[in-house]
């Protein structure tokens, strides 16, 4: 059982103040805000720093239930994903890792790129663009979430896309809400 | 006018839109798993109000939070607001929260509907 003290080591290490992994629906959505919420509220965060942190869990775990892909392996269906929030002196860091079907992997990262290539007037201009000409998606997204969480937190949005399988990637998310403001 | 009162939760948003008495609010946190569906009830609401509102109306958006989906859904109702004479926004922020002051700000750009900017 020594994999349960490597796995508190690990969270200690890592500055980990919450871990889930599983299905992303919106009721654990709601769950995992409420844990993290208290843990950053009973630290006496700066409310500035709680909400930009808060928004920036909101549309990753959205994303994680609206866009995660269900992992087919023969008899094996999985929408297991997992989200993490770390804490460290200077900075929370919120986490994220998905499955997500190769063929989805291009178009991703081609707008994770455009996004990390703007400075903070051209990300303002990208979301007033993307706000008058979008429509909800089937999936219930505005196609916004990337665009918002890169100017709440402020710095580039950090990605890999480590393989799964033949047929699938992991995509994995990191951005960083610096505890000082500018 | 039939009343429309939504009461809030913790990701829906407390709304009530009362013509005979003249309060127009939407107030608290908005991320909805489905956003369209959830401002779906307003905008039909806003749209009855148009065709024969009060001489004037002042419409309060009072958020503590709301995700992007919301945004766009915001965006569709000031939309539908801004066909409405006299229309007036109240744009209510915390007073330290300096990205709802800009959210409004941004929103007051993207529709011609006068915005008064009021701290709480």
């Amino acid at each position: 059982m020594n994999f349960i003290y490597d796995l508190h080591r690990t969270m200690m290490s890592q500055k980990l103040i919450l871990v889930y992994q599983g299905d992303f629906t919106q009721e654990t959505t709601k769950s995992i805000l409420a844990m993290a919420e208290r843990n950053i509220d009973s630290s006496g965060e700066d409310a500035n720093i709680k909400r930009k942190v808060f928004n920036v869990m909101v549309e990753s775990l959205q994303n994680i239930v609206k866009h995660s892909d269900e992992l087919v392996d023969g008899a094996i269906h999985s929408h297991a994903a997992i989200f993490l929030i770390g804490r460290e002196s200077n900075r929370y860091t919120i986490m994220a890792g998905n499955p997500i079907r190769k063929s989805n992997v291009a178009k991703l990262k081609e707008k994770l790129e455009r996004i990390n290539g703007l400075d903070k007037d051209g990300l303002k201009e990208l979301y007033k663009e993307i706000i008058k000409n979008t429509t909800i998606s089937e999936k219930g997204g505005a196609g916004l979430g990337f665009v918002d969480m890169a100017r709440k937190s402020g710095g580039k949005l950090e990605f890999e896309f480590p393989e799964m399988s033949a047929d699938y990637c992991f995509f994995c998310l990191k951005v960083n809400v610096p505890r000082e403001l500018e | 006018m039939e009343i429309l009162n939504l009461e809030g939760a913790e990701d829906t948003p407390k709304i009530i839109l009362d013509k005979k008495n003249g309060i127009f609010e939407i107030s608290g946190r908005s991320l909805p798993e489905d956003s369209a569906e959830f401002y779906r009830p307003v905008l039909e609401w806003i749209a009855k109000y148009g065709e024969s509102p009060n001489p004037s109306t002042e419409f309060v958006f009072k958020l503590e939070y709301f995700n992007t989906a919301s945004s766009k859904l915001i965006l569709d109702v000031l939309s539908a607001l801004e066909d409405i004479d006299n229309m007036k926004i109240l744009w209510y922020f915390h007073e330290d929260d300096e990205d709802m002051e800009e959210a409004g700000q941004e929103f007051s750009e993207l529709v011609e509907i006068p915005f008064e900017f009021k701290t709480y």
